[in-house]
């Protein structure tokens, strides 16, 4: 409370310093009641606040305030009435009497013209004339209720008043003189007087009636005129509603094809068809782009920089990938199957014509094969694509005229027809597997082609959903398919196109599965590791899932999410699997060429493939010196397995052809290493490996075998005495030292630029000169063998020591001070803006508080020196009351002694 | 004796004729009929037996109803004039011998519940024996413990034929006593010496069985800890030898000594040398008698090479070792294969101790990291992550070294240098070589390796680079790392449509495979 009123004081004091402070503007003229603040120095820039003071002056102000204020309350302290004079200005001393008035004339009239409503608009200042409202007088119809009495208002006739009040009538007045002399002699007159009086004024009144009556009549009639008036004036407008009426129930039939021509979207100016160049041209710059977009990640600069968004996002856009440009366009017409159906025919249409070159061997072949056509004709077509590598890839689709009437076409459509056309999207993979088995090849593709467009994310909501999961089902069925027995690779070979797309609509869906089945893969391997410090080679699932890896996303970038893990899982299978048998080298052989392909445009450097190749040379190398290179960790330099690929047998590297490694070979040997059971091992030779045998040697292998070939070849096939069974294999590794001897040429092509690179490939050298020096091989291998050593024999170039980039040059010390903004002097610096903030409110909080108690202080002083001189000032009056009183008995006492002392006396 | 059929009728055939002997010594040929049922084929009343023989003749060990002293043979007892009572007692003696003698016949059983049944017995009569000795002492407060029995129990063991690791595995609960430990490391020795002495060819088995006693044998640290006794005495005089972890240790040597004084097959190497610096060096009385077995490891070459490492490096730092050549034996112990080994983690992580010294001459330092670099050649990712670092640290240490990476006035050279054929750092000239290696590790297809390589195409930073969280790195990991990283922005994509699956003409699969 204290405080409240200090404030209060404060402002007034400070609200009125015009009066008060008048003394202060001239100098105190006595030296004595000023008071120096003495400072010990100067300092610069510092404005001295209270240089001076004056305690006296400023004493006799508090204590001014103070009763004005303190002293009124303390006076008032047990008074409950409050009288609160509110008339404006009433305590003012600056105000002259003139100002007070006219400052509350218009308060007055400002309060009279506040608008009783803020709705109403027309509200203006009532304008009056003798406190009468114009608009009230302006009115003019004063009716006058019959059973009101009209006489009292404004409009009195003389009569009347005179009657009443008896002033100012002549007649009165002459009357008055005669009423004062005759009033006893003439009473009647008087009441007669006053009758007709009466009567007067009720047949003025009546009269008066009968006027209003007939005004109001008038008024009537004159609006029923007014009417009749009225509705000829306005009949145009009924006129105009009716003519819509009319319009409305009868529409032209020429108005509404008009109409109907006038609203009709007009054609939209297109773009011009596009010539065959232009096309190109536009496809090409694309392709750069996304080439050149592609070399950048692979030199791993900042992707965020060139991450390009799509130009424009529509509100309705499903985020699904679909947008109807023409780049998408061109990829989504995959989707409807046509550039398939494409491949498919060409294929189909090769494999025809290769039936008929090859209709000869038909004949050679096992009962079981030649029942298959299909299969076999593949196996051709393969070779064919073989040989047709050089031709451009734009040929296949200009045999698509060729090929329609080709059998495989003719299957497909088939398929197409006998299909339903709709399918549900799987929801789970056994779904899938339930749609696609027992189908065809054609007819699986159709199916799954059919579900992606029937399932489309532009039709309805769920399906992204469903096709995202569908790329989880697809390779979790490829997977299968690759494990199957036999593995289905003709599907997956189709399929893939089909994970492309999806790929290509959600790549972050497909990342995340692909990134699954890789991760289930490593851990399988490193659970074997774990338990048994090595891992066997896994299915032809996992080499499957890192091919198709790298064909759905780019293989060259420096950092990629799928592309990374599945360089480290395929550096795993090349360092931790041991090669155990034959199909162990083939499918070695594959990741080796997949992790080849995978760095064939970044050409980065694999340490785990020259060790790879290194070991395949090595247990290829019929007689080792071991010197000049040492074998790294799957392989050994001694072992059971280290002449797995020796072949002795001459005959067979007389009549060995290269051609190309089955996949196959991957998954069937590895059966056979399960089971264990020699008639399956033989029965396999005899019925899948002899298909092969049969291409390979045309004439028939004979039951010639020597013992020796299949003693070296044991791990693969102990019990392949029978006829045919070692011719195979024979050929088979030497296959696979051709594929060997391919890669490490285009490992040398790759890394002929790296610093090191004659240090890398010693190891390979110094083998490769071996196999030469053996001559053992067939010439065509001894051929490869020269040109892989031919690019490994370019003379070393020449060495320049490495040497550090410069590092920036450090700067020299300088002894410039460091310069420092001081925002105000006293204050510490160096803190931030908020602390320093901080800092100055709690100052002025504890400075207020300290004036705040200083105040109360006084204000207590204050009191008790009032309360002293109120009990002083009682006290006096009592004292002078009490001697008064003595005063008085002493007179009385005097009085009367005095009275008495007479009384003596007498 | 009716015989009842089952284990059931068995069981309380043996527990009438048990309480008949216990009542009253009349019945005691009812003995024979218990250790009859001893020999049975059948597992299960074995197992009886062995439960009716354990109570019977603990009984009896308790009363004290067996001979005390050194046992006079059968006959001349029986047929001599002595009292009742004392021949009772020696004939008891006699039977108890034969119970134990069938006890450890029954160690090799081939049911392991019989086995672990006869070892506890064997145990119960240790202990039993232990708290009444069946020997006279020799003078007041001589410590008795019956080590015969003990030895015997060892002995079957360590057998030649068997694996007994089961059994030893049980057998450990009792080497929590220090006075059995004491006693096992003895006779543990003994039975080592006797069977190598007796065959002339060690059968695999008995090694495998003595290394699994020799390993479980863990040695308490402090002289308090020696508190714990199988065999109870009321108290322990000073004079004792079991009480005094010197001597404990001096048993423990022994022990392993003997043990490794033996030609031993490869693998036992590995596992002794595995377990040599934390659980047999800290705890022989004198570890520098094991200089002779780790040098020759140390020359063994290979993974036992490695493995010996360890043990000489804490004889070379904490008892002295002077170990002519030692570093050159270090360099000759990396090839390839020490990226791929199991114990590739231990191996760098002792190599960085030794080359932690900075008064190493900078020729030999050189040539360690020019080594290592040619090496990561061949290296898998993780195990390059790891030895880059490694290389750099190496040069970091060693500024004398840094002419590696940064030599600016350098002259263009024919060749490298360096001779990889070279035996000795000193004179294989990697001080005049450069690491291009690293730089072709640049080009390595996984980033964070090319990334670690190219940190030498700046100046190198002061502080080193901890290589203790990467020595552990597997493969496994850094696959995990790299699924888990999520890069900024949508996943990018081939551009070029895929054809099928070998359908890229100038891939190396699609040349050179095919698909039927």
């Amino acid at each position: 409370m204290g405080k409240a009123r200090l404030a209060a004081a404060r402002t007034r004091g400070a609200g009125a310093p015009a009066g008060a402070q008048g003394g202060r503007a001239r100098p105190n003229p006595n030296p004595f009641e000023v008071k120096v603040n003495r400072q010990k120095f100067p300092v610069l820039g510092r404005k001295a606040r209270h240089a001076v003071g004056q305690p006296g002056v400023s004493r006799a102000r508090a204590v001014h305030k103070r009763t004005q204020t303190l002293l009124k309350e303390y006076k008032e302290r047990d008074k409950s009435n409050v009288f609160t004079d509110k008339r404006f200005g009433e305590y003012s001393s600056t105000m002259s009497p003139e100002e007070k008035m006219m400052k509350r004339f218009a308060l007055e009239q400002q309060r009279q013209h506040e608008k009783k409503s803020i709705y109403n608009l027309n509200e203006d200042e009532e304008l009056t004339h003798y406190g009468q409202s114009l608009a009230d007088i302006e009115k003019h119809n004063d009716i006058v209720d019959s059973d009101s009495d009209t006489e009292e208002r404004g409009t009195l006739s003389a009569e009347l008043t005179a009657a009443h009040f008896g002033g100012g009538g002549g007649l009165l007045h002459k009357k008055t003189p005669q009423q004062q002399g005759e009033e006893g002699e003439k009473p009647r007159s008087r009441r007669e007087l006053i009758e007709e009086l009466i009567a007067k004024s009720k047949q003025e009144k009546r009269e008066r009636q009968a006027q209003r009556e007939g005004a109001l009549e008038l008024t009537e009639k004159l609006d029923q005129d007014w009417k009749e008036i009225q509705t000829l004036l306005t009949h145009r407008t009924p006129k105009s509603e009716n003519r819509d009426k009319k319009e409305r129930p009868k529409p032209d039939a020429y108005d509404m094809m008009v109409r109907e021509l006038g609203f009709e979207m007009k054609a939209q100016p297109s773009n011009r068809m596009k010539s065959e160049e232009e096309l190109a041209k536009e496809e090409q710059e694309r392709l750069q782009q996304l080439e050149a977009a592609r070399l950048r990640r692979m030199r791993g600069e900042d992707e965020g920089s060139e991450a390009r968004k799509p130009k424009h996002l529509s509100a309705d856009d499903l985020n699904d990938g679909f947008v109807l440009d023409k780049d998408d366009r061109r990829l989504l017409s995959y989707t409807d199957g046509k550039m398939s159906i494409e491949e498919e025919q060409s294929g189909e249409a090769s494999d025809g014509e290769s039936e008929e070159e090859q209709g000869e061997d038909l004949s050679e072949e096992d009962p079981e094969n030649s029942s298959d056509p299909d299969g076999h004709s593949d196996l051709e077509s393969d070779m064919d694509s073989e040989e047709d590598c050089g031709r451009p890839s734009g040929e296949p689709r200009q045999a698509l005229g060729e090929g329609t009437t080709s059998i495989g076409h003719r299957a497909q459509e088939a398929a197409r027809n006998q299909l339903p056309y709709t399918f549900a999207a799987p929801e789970s993979y056994e779904e899938l597997k339930s749609l696609l088995s027992g189908r065809t090849r054609e007819e699986q593709l159709v199916v799954v082609e059919r579900i992606q467009t029937c399932n489309h994310p532009s039709l309805a909501v769920g399906n992204k959903a469903k096709l995202e999961k569908l790329f989880g089902f697809l390779l979790e069925y490829i997977g299968d398919l690759a494990t199957d027995d036999p593995p289905n690779l003709r599907v997956i070979d189709k399929l893939v196109v089909q994970l492309y797309n999806l790929c290509q609509m959600f790549p972050d869906s497909a990342s995340d599965s692909i990134k699954f089945v890789l991760r289930d893969a490593m851990h399988e391997m490193e659970g074997a590791i774990e338990a048994r410090g090595r891992a066997a080679f896994p299915g032809l699932d996992v080499l499957m899932y890192l091919k198709i890896a790298g064909m759905l996303f780019p293989t060259s970038d420096l950092w990629h999410p799928v592309v990374t893990p599945a360089l480290v899982c395929m550096s795993q299978l090349l360092t931790k699997c041991p090669v155990l048998s034959l199909q162990d080298v083939v499918k070695g052989l594959f990741v080796c060429c997949v992790f080849l392909d995978y760095v064939s445009l970044s050409r980065r450097f694999i340490p785990e493939l020259v060790n790879f190749l290194l070991g395949i040379l090595y247990i290829a190398s019929p007689n080792k010196c071991g010197r000049g290179y040492t074998l790294v960790h799957p392989f050994r330099a001694s072992g059971k397995n280290s002449e797995l690929l020796v072949v002795s047998d001459e005959e067979d590297k007389a009549t060995w052809q290269r051609r190309g490694l089955s996949l196959h070979w991957a998954y069937r040997l590895k059966a056979q290493n399960k089971t264990e059971a020699n008639h399956t091992s033989r029965a396999w030779v005899g019925r899948q490996l002899h298909v092969d045998v049969v291409y390979i040697s045309p004439k028939p292998s004979g039951a010639k075998c020597p013992v020796g070939s299949a003693a070296v070849f044991r791990t693969m096939t102990l019990s392949a005495q029978g006829h045919g069974a070692a011719v195979l294999p024979n050929t088979t590794l030497l296959s696979c030292l051709a594929v060997c001897l391919a890669l490490v040429k285009g490992c040398t092509q790759f890394y002929s630029s790296l610093p090191s690179f004659y240090a890398i490939v010693r190891p390979l050298r110094a083998l490769l000169m071996e196999h030469l020096a053996g001559r053992s091989h067939p010439p065509e291998l001894q051929e490869l063998c020269q040109s892989a050593l031919a690019n490994l024999e370019e003379p070393e170039p020449r060495c320049r020591p490495l040497v550090c980039a410069k590092s920036k040059p450090e700067p020299l010390k300088l002894f410039t001070p460091r310069l420092v903004k001081v925002l105000e002097f006293g204050r510490k610096q160096g803190s931030s803006k908020q602390e320093q903030e901080r800092r100055r409110l709690i100052h002025k909080h504890k400075r207020e508080f300290k004036g705040a108690v200083r105040e109360i202080r006084r204000d207590n002083q204050f009191l008790a020196r009032m309360q002293l001189s109120e009990t002083l000032e009682r006290d006096a009056e009592r004292k002078r009351k009490v001697k008064q009183l003595f005063n008085s008995l002493a007179t009385q006492e005097g009085e009367w002694k005095a009275l008495k002392r007479k009384k003596f006396k007498k | 004796m009716e015989r009842d059929s089952g284990p059931e009728g068995v069981r309380r055939a043996l527990g009438r004729l048990l309480e008949a002997v216990l009542a009253s010594r009349g019945q005691a040929n009812a003995v024979f009929d218990v250790l009859a049922v001893l020999q049975s084929e059948d597992h299960e009343e074995t197992q009886e037996a062995v439960r009716a023989c354990s109570r019977l003749f603990g009984a009896l060990l308790e009363r004290g109803e067996l001979f005390v002293g050194s046992l006079p043979s059968e006959d001349a007892v029986m047929a001599g004039s002595q009292g009742a009572t004392r021949k009772y007692k020696v004939w008891m003696r006699h039977r108890y011998r034969s119970c134990l003698n069938r006890l450890q016949e029954l160690l090799v059983h081939p049911s392991f519940e019989v086995k672990e049944l006869a070892l506890s017995t064997l145990m119960k009569f240790v202990q039993l024996e232990g708290a009444r000795p069946l020997e006279k002492p020799k003078w007041d407060g001589y410590y008795l413990f019956p080590r015969q029995l003990f030895k015997a129990v060892v002995e079957g063991l360590l057998s030649p034929e068997d694996d007994c690791s089961l059994l030893l595995a049980r057998f450990r609960e009792y080497l929590e006593h220090d006075d059995i430990r004491y006693h096992t490391m003895q006779a543990a020795t003994d039975t080592v010496g006797r069977v190598t002495d007796r065959h002339p060819e060690v059968p695999l088995t008995f090694w495998n069985n003595a290394f699994t006693l020799l390993s479980s044998v863990s040695l308490p640290s402090q002289e308090r800890g020696i508190s714990s006794f199988y065999v109870k005495h009321g108290e322990l005089p000073r004079t004792w030898k079991v009480v005094h972890l010197k001597e404990h240790r001096k048993a423990f040597q022994g022990m392993w000594l003997g043990f490794l004084k033996h030609k031993l097959p490869l693998s036992l190497y590995k596992k002794v040398l595995v377990i040599m610096h934390d659980s047999i060096l800290p705890h022989l009385a004198q570890p520098s008698l094991m200089i002779d077995f780790l040098t020759r490891a140390y020359d063994v070459g290979g993974a036992i090479s490695l493995l010996a490492l360890n043990g000489l490096f804490i004889l070379i730092h904490q008892h002295n070792l002077e170990y002519p050549d030692f570093y050159r034996k270090l360099y000759g112990l990396l090839d390839p294969s020490v990226f791929h080994v199991k114990y590739r983690a231990r191996f760098f992580h002792l190599a960085d101790l030794f080359l932690s010294s900075s008064h190493l001459p900078a020729y030999l330092v050189a040539a360690f990291a020019k080594r290592l670099s040619r090496l990561a050649l061949t290296a898998p990712p993780e195990a390059l992550l790891m030895v880059l670092p490694f290389i750099c640290n190496l040069l970091r240490r060693h500024p004398a070294c840094r002419v590696l990476v940064h030599r600016p006035l350098g002259h263009e050279l024919d060749a490298d240098p360096y001779d990889p054929e070279e035996e000795d750092p000193a004179k294989s000239r990697a001080l005049e070589s450069s690491l291009w290696e690293l730089q072709a590790l640049q080009q390595h297809y996984h980033p964070e390796v090319s990334q670690a390589a190219s940190v030498i195409n700046q100046a190198l930073s002061v502080p080193e680079v901890s290589i203790a969280p990467l020595l552990e790195l597997t493969a496994f990991e850094v696959f995990e790392r790299d699924l888990k990283k999520k890069g900024q922005g949508s996943v990018p994509l081939e551009f070029i449509p895929a054809r099928g699956l070998l359908g890229r003409q100038d891939d190396f699969c699609a040349q050179h495979f095919t698909l039927s």
